[in-house]
């Protein structure tokens, strides 16, 4: 459905975005992350035709977004990360001119913004000066926009940013039936949007992918490396010489202090190996107490971090 | 590049859908009202100040006053079409719909001369109000008005184009006000005192005041009616330019 391919662009000798591949299916929710700055809506520009690229291309059912652009921008739809609307307008009347300028037939227009304003909560407002809107309802508008010329392919960046948590998890069951029907890409750096809504993350920083995959992919290529974290009361020294010499183990490292004789220790084990209950026996068997002892489990923070950094 | 014969019915209705945006924009917005009020207090004051002086059944004075009150008007109506698009970011709405540049810049282009149009057409009262008092020439009449429409429709593309460059509708204003009061007095005659003697004529054909005139005394001429139309559709060529280069810097 998309086919991105070598996609660079370049602002006064800044490379924004660096031979960029990437490939969407239809009917997929993409999410695309990454710190700010390092490409996210530069690749939404491009692919929304609002910019053009430097070089590489974005082809969308085949067609070329800078050659074909009209026939490509029909298919789609594009909320921008600042959600620019014209305030002065009222929200029909708005929607009403994005239908018109969209060439949704005469007949059918009121019956798409009845839908629209429906599936997305505006009812309240539809009378309101778009410039008497909060946040939410803004971005509610925003989305409205978006979708009311039923396009198979939504473009949404960073639709949950400013809004609050209840506001959030709406926006987010939303976009998540909308994804049911409709190729979804949408930008975030809030990780746990990728797992709740995403079936594909793409990672990038620095104009380039790093990484690329499900949610759970993600985290799994990252934690290779498992942490147990316990917490043994016993003389620090021993302790961490025990730890050291015991089999399987790649590093040992003391990391917090509780109380005298109370060490946190973090160890790393070999991959593949679980050494909870071989730790837990020689703890004892050297006369010590454990008092904690939990795996650390990665998030896709940790990925992030690792990757971005 | 501009193809016309890509230019079917459904891009006229496109063309159509975003005019109607703007024009509807003024009337949504106080402009349209302190526009129109200032346009007809000011213009019928000037014009009924000397009227009884000179005692003549004419609207020459009036038209004589046009081009300078649109020189502030004008820049007025357009300061806004670009810059407010790129400050509030709506231009990235509008340039990522299903359309090409040159509808937009044509929708935004005669948005702004209908409401010039509707401006002019509340004035006239002022031919009316004459006839009650004598005979009037309407021949200078229908010219004044139609040459007022080019002189706008210019006035227009020149701020059109300079709301392009930038975020800020006050530098759009001024630099429009600059620019359209140069175009205007490029040909008036003490600027030609002081021109080589070679470029008086080029600069006599270039001044956007000497084709008014002209076409206000009655005499409409298709050489007029043409310099008029190439000079509105170079710098809304112009405009188009600036909008396809956007993000290459």
């Amino acid at each position: 459905m998309i086919e991105i391919k070598n996609l660079t662009k370049k602002l006064s000798h800044n490379i924004i975005l660096d031979s960029i591949n990437l490939s969407v299916k239809k009917g997929e929710i993409l999410g695309l992350l990454g710190p700010n700055g390092a490409g996210k809506t530069t690749t939404m520009k491009i692919i929304t035709s609002f910019w053009s690229p430097t070089s590489g291309s974005v082809k969308i059912d085949g067609l070329d977004t800078t050659t074909n652009s009209i026939a490509t921008r029909k298919k789609i739809g594009y909320l921008p990360e600042t959600v620019p609307l014209y305030d002065e307008m009222r929200v029909y009347e708005y929607l009403k001119f994005v239908a018109e300028v969209r060439g949704v037939s005469k007949n059918d227009i009121k019956e798409r913004i009845k839908s629209v304003v429906s599936s997305c909560g505006l009812k309240q407002v539809i009378r309101k000066p778009i410039e008497e809107l909060s946040k939410g309802y803004r971005q509610r508008v925003g989305l409205a926009q978006a979708i009311i010329h039923e396009p198979d392919i939504l473009i949404l960046d960073e639709p949950t940013t400013g809004l609050d948590p209840n506001q959030i998890v709406e926006i987010r069951e939303l976009i998540k039936r909308l994804g049911e029907k409709k190729t979804v890409i949408f930008s975030t750096h809030i990780l746990s949007e990728v797992t709740a809504t995403c079936d594909r993350a793409v990672i990038i920083n620095d104009g380039r992918i790093v990484a690329e995959g499900t949610p759970d992919e993600l985290i799994k290529k990252a934690s290779g490396k498992e942490i147990i974290y316990t917490k043994v009361k016993g003389p620090k020294e021993d302790v961490l010489r025990i730890l050291r010499e015991m089999e399987n183990v790649e590093e040992v490292k003391e990391t917090d202090k509780e109380a005298e004789e109370v060490y946190g220790y973090e160890i790393t084990p070999k991959t593949g190996v679980d050494l909870r209950e071989y730790l837990f026996l020689s703890i004892k068997d050297n006369g010590w107490s454990m008092i904690e002892l939990y795996r650390k489990s990665v998030s896709l923070e940790d990925v992030f971090k690792d990757l971005t950094n | 590049m501009i193809k016309i014969k890509e230019i079917n019915w459904n891009d006229w209705r496109v063309i159509y859908t975003l005019f109607k945006k703007e024009l509807m924009g003024y009337f949504n917005s106080p402009i349209a009202y302190i526009f129109i009020g200032v346009f007809l207090v000011m213009g019928n004051w000037l014009f009924f100040k000397n009227f009884y002086l000179i005692g003549q059944i004419s609207l020459r004075g009036y038209f004589d006053l046009l081009p300078w009150i649109f020189l502030f008007l004008s820049p007025a109506l357009t300061m806004r079409l670009w810059a407010e698009e790129k400050k509030t970011g709506t231009i990235e709405f509008l340039l990522t719909l299903p359309v090409t540049d040159l509808q937009v810049v044509l929708g935004k282009f005669f948005g702004a001369l209908a409401f010039l149009f509707i401006s002019l057409l509340l004035t006239i009262s002022l031919p009316f109000t004459l006839v009650s008092l004598g005979n009037i020439d309407w021949g200078p009449v229908i010219g004044g008005y139609l040459g007022a429409l080019f002189l706008g429709g210019s006035y227009i593309a020149i701020g059109l184009f300079i709301s392009s460059l930038t975020k800020n509708q006050i530098i759009a204003f001024i630099l429009s006000l600059v620019g359209c009061f140069t175009a205007f007095i490029i040909g008036a005659d003490f600027v030609l005192l002081g021109t080589p003697q070679f470029l008086v004529p080029v600069f006599k054909f270039l001044g956007l005041g000497n084709h008014f005139f002209n076409i206000a005394k009655g005499i409409i001429d298709s050489k007029d009616i043409i310099y008029y139309c190439s000079f509105i559709f170079i710098f809304l060529w112009l405009n188009i330019k600036t909008i396809e280069s956007r993000g290459w810097k």
